[in-house]
């Protein structure tokens, strides 16, 4: 099998105003590509979720997204405080976001479950004080 | 009906005029970001009062064909700026969101 395309980003995790910028530039590599629309934006929404996670929960970290020839991977990698209960953190409208944060829109616990409806798999891996690393896939057959 | 025509139907203030021949497929109403993320759909016509620089990515992944900000919100100018750089569409109207959904009923339904 041919070697996988990959694309690396370092998310800032202090600078709101350019949360989200690692996604937007995925989108329009994926764009370059000749990329279906439809898996595009299921790749789009499910990386823009966990990259605004990082930057609002974990102060940042890495993104790398790697294009097969049958999928695409999004692996995101923090140094955060952890996810202390998964099952509770994927659950619709749970959130442990500040309310400085929720003001500007974030906070409706939705992002994690966009994160499992939009990709077709995906497997957390978190634990208190060890930072989290979420790796998922979108099929492109 | 393409959003350079709603917008001088229902006299929606330009504030980022990127890609107007864009076609208005549906409606999306929503301040949340990741709900609007998850359920608003490619070629919608967003309507929120949420004006910060979030929206702009939230616009572009989720690929909706405008953003319409309601009550008369103005977001800060480098909103605009980015949004026109980013190729999004923004308008904004004094109507309320209902107003707005209202109007936009009227030419999708
Ligand atoms: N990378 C992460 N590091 C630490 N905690 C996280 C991380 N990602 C998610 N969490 C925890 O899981 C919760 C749920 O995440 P989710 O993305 O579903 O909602 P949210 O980010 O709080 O709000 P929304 O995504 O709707 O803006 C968060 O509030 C946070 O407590
Ligand atoms: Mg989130």
């Amino acid at each position: 099998m041919s070697e996988a395309v990959r694309f690396h980003f370092t998310v800032d995790g202090d600078d709101f105003t350019s949360a989200g910028q690692a996604s937007v530039q995925v989108k329009k590599n994926l764009r370059t590509l000749g990329i279906a629309p439809e898996i595009i934006r299921k790749v789009s929404i499910a990386m823009y979720e966990g990259e605004i996670n990082m930057v609002i929960h974990a102060g940042g970290g890495e993104a790398d997204v790697l294009i097969f020839e049958d999928r695409i991977e999004i692996h995101l990698c923090d140094n955060g405080p952890g996810i202390a209960n998964i099952d509770l953190a994927m659950q619709e409208g749970f959130s442990t976001a500040p309310d400085n944060i929720r003001s500007l829109g974030f906070g409706a616990g939705m992002g994690l479950p966009n994160m499992k409806r939009y990709s077709d798999s995906i497997t957390i891996d978190s634990a208190l004080g060890k930072g989290t690393k979420i790796l998922m896939t979108v099929n492109l057959s | 009906m393409k959003v350079c025509d709603v917008a001088e139907k229902f006299s929606l203030k330009p504030l980022s005029v990127a890609d107007s021949s864009r076609e208005i497929t549906g409606v999306y109403i929503g301040d949340l970001l990741s709900w609007v993320m998850g359920r608003a759909e490619s070629g919608d016509a967003w309507i929120t009062i949420m004006s910060n620089i979030n929206i702009v990515a939230v616009a572009s992944l989720a690929d909706v064909a405008c953003i319409i900000l309601a009550e008369g919100v103005v977001p800060d100018e480098n909103v605009c700026i980015t949004a026109l750089q980013k190729g999004i569409n923004i308008y904004t109207s004094d109507k309320t969101a209902y107003e707005l959904a209202a109007a936009l009923a009227q030419c999708l339904l």
